[in-house]
């Protein structure tokens, strides 16, 4: 296995998120122990020294985030956790909520004391049905055992968790739109400044951090700072949950300690391709993240200062394993629609963007492309590039560009063949599928 | 048409909700409230939107846009087994396509219709978070992973 495990420390049984099993595991122990002899700044120093990075995709200091929180501004302050988790290929927030829901819990009430937050909500992507229920039990068991509410565990601390259930936006996975949509509101994003660290929910001062950051806060400080940047690399402290698909022989979330070699990851720990057959690429973080050649893989590491300088990314964790033989134009045509379908709109750039990429390619599917087309994808994709108030109308771009320019002759072989280099695959050898889900 | 049935015994549940959040987020109910009208009836009507309105004293707009812009929320009925299947990524590259036709083949509809028997919606939905256990096929509310097309044979024969 690659490296220490922080999270996933303990063996999953069907009954191993209930609160007395967590509890007889050491839970909220750590919540004891900071409500009885810590201040909220002690806190917020712990986490900031232990220099953990977001986990949800953008890798922000979490400490820096927090730190802008002024604890005597007498204004309530929120905290949200983001469980809207919808970047294709991303599937580990969903571990966490299922099989350890109390980490998130208890995890959440430190830093709401950290933060000095009365009200706490955790939005939650409303397809998710299992990881809610599982969730919402332990919010539930908690109020009974006095670990939410007034007065938690004896002491003058009193906060509320809610479980804010969306409703189907990709965009109210963005910090902004998420807090819009806790208003009950459609799910803009807002433009910035200000920091919804100084005016978020509701206009108060907001702290958004995805789960699996926030899931490691009881971590950090259990371990101390010091401890807990002994796993993982100087620049990146702590693991990451990976969750691993496509053409892969053995799926699922994997713990990997940062600094793990990625080639040995992809090969031992997940047992290579699907079917014995070569790597064509991966896609490392999120689909927005640029796709990397078996070639870029076999030496990098896994960890942020690595994976960008062969220019991609550790993005949400959402790790896709592509076999030889796919087509990369149906690929990135599937990705288009998704982003033409979860534009919420409000940009122009990205609204229409989205629409003239999602309608190039089907063009050149339908083999009616032109050979400009390649270029116009790659010019329109970076003028979206920083003019649109989130993010999404860049991520769609740097996928773009990221498969254009690794398999620009594949482009070029549809348009001037009006068919696939590929024969159109997305799946390998159906029958080895077949016999993988027996 | 006057005989549609009113949600207003859901107010002493919408009350309950109401107390865990602070004093002032009212707004912040209209997605649950609506979610809850929804799994009651089936979808949300126009009655329904009346309702929400005067409950929370929200702008009717607001209602409304939530409604559109949220692809879970339904302004029709759909039918009794509503069948969303992802076409994203990971669920391609595992056979979604070919699950999609099988189901569009077998049902006889295409995605987006309901059969005329009012048994089944089909509809193509993205990334549901389920791509380690790829293709997914969300029944209801209740997620069927690792699905094949003998799976899904099995499980089109025990809805009925």
């Amino acid at each position: 296995m690659s490296g220490r495990k922080l999270l996933m420390s303990f063996p999953v049984t069907p009954t191993s998120h209930l609160l007395a099993e967590v509890r007889a595991r050491g839970g909220y122990q750590t919540l004891q122990r900071v409500l009885t002899s810590m201040t909220p700044e002690q806190v917020t120093k712990e986490v900031t020294a232990a220099g953990i990075l977001g986990h949800g995709g953008a890798a922000f200091p979490v400490g820096r985030k927090w730190s802008v929180i002024h604890l005597n501004d007498s204004q309530p302050h929120y905290l949200c956790a983001n469980a809207d988790e919808g970047e294709p290929g991303t599937f580990k927030d969903r571990w966490i909520l299922e099989n350890s829901p109390h980490q998130l819990v208890e995890s959440m009430l430190i830093a709401a004391y950290a933060l000095q937050v009365r009200n706490a909500f955790v939005y939650i992507r409303g397809e998710f049905d299992l990881p809610y229920r599982r969730l919402q039990g332990a919010v539930d068991e908690a109020y009974e055992a006095g670990l939410l509410g007034e007065k938690i565990l004896g002491t003058d601390f009193s906060c509320d968790l809610v479980v804010y259930r969306g409703a189907g936006s990709y965009v109210c996975g963005e910090a902004s739109a998420l807090i819009t949509s806790i208003e009950g509101k459609k799910g803009y994003p807002r433009n910035r400044p200000p920091r919804l660290t100084v005016r978020g929910l509701y206009q108060r001062p907001t702290v958004i951090n995805n789960v699996e950051t926030l899931s490691n806060i009881e971590i950090i400080v259990r371990m101390g700072a010091e401890e807990f940047r002994k796993v993982g690399v100087a620049k990146s402290p702590g693991t990451q949950l990976v969750s691993i698909s496509g053409h892969v022989a053995k799926p699922g979330v994997y713990e990997l300690e940062y600094g793990t070699p990625l080639a040995k990851f992809i090969y031992e720990d997940c047992g290579g391709v699907l079917g014995g057959k070569k790597l064509k690429c991966i896609i490392p973080g999120g689909i927005s993240t640029k796709v990397l050649t078996d070639a870029d893989i076999a030496t990098v590491t896994y960890d942020h200062k690595a994976m960008e300088a062969v220019g991609s990314q550790v993005g949400s964790g959402g790790m896709v394993v592509i076999a030889e033989g796919t087509c990369m134009v149906r690929l990135l045509q599937v990705m288009l629609r998704f982003y033409h379908h979860e534009s919420c709109g409000q940009c122009t750039p990205c609204r229409e963007g989205m629409g003239w990429l999602h309608r190039i390619i089907d063009g050149i599917v339908a083999g009616r492309g032109r050979p400009e087309d390649i270029d116009a994808m790659v010019r329109i994709s970076e003028a979206n590039d920083g003019t649109t108030i989130c993010g999404m109308g860049d991520a769609a771009g740097f996928a773009t560009v990221g498969i254009i320019a690794k398999y620009r002759d594949e482009f070029e072989y549809y348009i001037a063949n009006g068919r696939s280099k590929c024969g159109g695959r997305l799946e390998v050898d159906v029958a080895e599928q077949e016999a993988a889900h027996a | 048409m006057n005989t549609i049935v009113s949600m207003h015994h859901l107010l002493p549940e919408f009350e309950k909700m109401k107390r865990r959040y602070p004093a002032g987020f009212e707004s912040s109910l209209t997605l649950p409230c609506l979610r809850r009208i929804q799994q009651e009836r089936g979808y949300v009507a126009e009655e329904d939107i009346d309702l929400v309105v005067e409950y929370l004293g929200v702008p009717r707009i607001q209602v409304e846009e939530v409604l559109s812009f949220y692809t879970q929320y339904r302004r029709k009925p759909v039918g009794r087994w509503h069948l969303q299947a992802c076409r994203n990524v990971s669920c391609s590259m595992r056979g979604a396509e070919r699950m999609i036709d099988h189901l569009a083949k077998r049902l006889g509809i295409q995605p987006g219709q309901t059969t005329a028997d009012g048994c089944f919606t089909l509809d193509h939905v993205e990334c549901l978070g389920s791509c380690g256990t790829a293709p997914v096929v969300i029944v209801n509310e209740t997620y069927h992973e690792n699905m094949t097309v003998e799976r899904l044979d099995a499980l089109l024969g025990e809805l009925k």
